[in-house]
């Protein structure tokens, strides 16, 4: 299925200067019948999806420590003020906001883990104790 | 008046291994990964358009919860896929099972019409089996 090839292509690629017109060309569409195509079958447009695939990676880098420029830069996108704009709209927190509340919660279960954990599963394994 | 289901829980025989399998196969997030102690992690991960049903990836070991024997039992049951966990939902049927067909998921059966629905089975890394559904199939 090419649809399907193309999208996983985007998941491995992503962070590369990807060109969608290509990518329909490789897998022998026209633009608009590629991008209806994939509209159908993952409810959003090829560049709609590699957006959204570049801030899913931002978030898991800004959320390991990354800077935000090392986030932007390193999945693919190449400025960051329109970085911040597509990761705002996103998320509803601008790359630093989110980073700050990310490394807080994991603070916070480094810290006290048992306060992430239904007590019913604690209490079954003995971690209460 | 209970309202919703917010967590749920897959034995797996190993954590490390349906981290990646649910992650990196299936496209899951993370939404807690905490280490209470050595050798116990809570590990929850939800489907990406719910993010609000966490799935525990519980181990499988002995203590409190499996004593005796019966860790080994259900590590046994689990690998010989006696357990059907639940139903997973997705867009399109045909385009998900080539995805994870491509991506090294093993199926137990294709895309299959049947009279309740148009279904799929595939197994998880340690052997639990799930039903993949297509939203609004004819």
């Amino acid at each position: 299925m090419r649809v399907v090839r193309a999208k996983l292509y985007i998941d491995t690629h992503f962070s590369r200067p990807i060109d969608l017109d290509n990518i329909a060309d490789e897998a022998c569409f026209s633009k608009f019948h590629f991008a209806r195509l994939f509209r159908t079958i993952y409810g959003k447009t090829p560049h709609q999806y590699l957006t959204e695939v570049r801030v899913e990676r931002a978030r898991n880098l800004l959320a390991e420590g990354s800077t935000v420029a090392a986030a932007c830069f390193g999945v693919g996108f190449d400025s960051i003020s329109s970085f911040t704009g597509l990761f705002k709209r996103r998320t509803g927190l601008t790359p630093a906001a989110y980073q700050r509340e990310a490394l807080e919660r994991q603070a916070a279960i480094e810290a006290q883990p048992a306060a992430f954990v239904p007590n019913c599963f604690a209490e079954n394994h003995g971690w209460n104790e | 008046m209970i309202t919703k289901l917010n967590h749920v829980s897959v034995f797996v025989l190993d954590q490390e291994s349906a981290f990646d399998f649910y992650i990196n196969k299936l496209g899951f997030k993370v939404h807690t990964d905490a280490s209470m102690g050595p050798g116990m992690r809570w590990l929850t991960v939800t489907p990406p358009d719910q993010p609000d049903l966490e799935i525990s990836l519980m181990a499988i070991s002995e203590g409190m919860m499996f004593k005796g024997d019966t860790a080994e039992k259900m590590r046994e049951l689990v690998r010989s896929g006696t357990f059907g966990f639940g139903v997973f939902e997705c867009n399109d049927l045909n385009a998900t099972y080539e995805e994870l067909k491509a991506k090294g998921v093993e199926f137990s059966k294709p895309p299959t019409k049947e009279f309740y629905g148009y279904e799929a089975l595939f197994k998880d890394d340690s052997g639990n089996w799930f039903s993949l559904g297509q939203k609004d199939a004819a």
